[in-house]
């Protein structure tokens, strides 16, 4: 029950957000609307323990202007390579492996490795990401694996684990 | 404040701009997905940001903003899906491509994709 009620809470704070108005018609359209998704998705909350431990929003503070540099750099590493005459690109997937446990971890981890431009998340098979590289440096796989995920996973870790 | 929404929305532009170009010249469909998800999607957020500051009032940008998140959180999970739909169709990579790991490892994947799915704690 109690899962319910913060869904919903959380849910009417997106509307009351994204209408950004107070008049009553606004206010029980969202309100019914909470209650359905809310019904309609009964029991398929995460785990929330980490919600309340200050020290993980933390982290994610920190987590996010380093993934937003990280994404603009190769963000124009891709421009470059896309603009070039010649395209100096070497494609393919390759397999890394994750040391992140929960499920949350793991999307989290793939989400940012599909944002950041130039690697793309195919699927996750266990412990491995399979991730389609425009350009792969290196055939070392532990060195994909460092520069791959390596960069996110230890702040990831601190977040969610 | 205006002028710097401006300036963002510029920028913008000018990503979206170059994923448009790696969706016309690169050679297949993985790369081609790469070039219209993220140079696209970190454009249009910059886009968002940009008519947030420079907008008519508060509520025009939560809503820019609001987008924005959204667009983040669903734009590399609709990548994810697109390749992997297309990997399991058969799709094949480009011939110049250097290596394909999910294909060789092809049998593993379906196996577990067969697999009851295992529980887990979250």
């Amino acid at each position: 029950m109690r899962k319910k009620v913060s869904a919903f809470i959380l849910l009417f704070a997106f509307w009351l957000l994204l209408t950004f108005s107070v008049e009553p018609g606004f206010f029980v359209v969202g309100m019914l609307l909470s209650v359905l998704v809310v019904v309609l998705l009964a029991g398929r909350h995460p785990r929330r323990e980490w919600l309340l431990n200050p020290l993980r929003w933390l982290w994610l503070l920190i987590y996010m202007p380093y993934f937003f540099y990280y994404c603009i750099k190769a963000n124009l590493d891709v421009a470059y390579r896309v603009v070039h005459p010649d395209m100096p690109i070497r494609p393919g997937i390759v397999k890394v492996p994750t040391t992140l446990k929960t499920n949350l971890a793991k999307t989290f981890l793939a989400n940012s490795i599909t944002l950041t431009p130039g690697t793309l998340t195919v699927d996750i098979v266990g412990s491995d990401l399979y991730v389609h590289c425009i350009n792969i440096h290196t055939d070392d796989p532990e060195e994909q694996t460092r520069e791959i995920v390596g960069r996110f996973e230890g702040l990831l870790k601190r977040i969610f684990e | 404040m205006t002028e710097l929404g401006y300036l963002l929305i510029a920028v913008g532009v000018l990503f979206d701009i170059f994923g448009t170009f790696g969706l016309v010249r690169l050679p297949d469909v993985y790369n081609r997905l790469q070039a219209a998800t993220k140079c696209v999607t970190l454009g249009t957020c910059f886009i968002l940001i940009g008519v947030a500051l420079s907008g008519p009032s508060l509520g025009f940008g939560v809503r820019a903003i609001l987008c924005a998140v959204f667009i983040l959180l669903t734009s590399p999970v609709g990548a994810h899906a697109l390749a992997r739909g297309a990997h399991l169709g058969g799709v094949k990579l480009w011939e110049k491509s250097v290596v394909d790991k999910y294909e060789e490892d092809a049998e593993k994947v379906q196996e577990a994709m067969a697999a009851p799915k295992a529980k887990q704690s979250d």
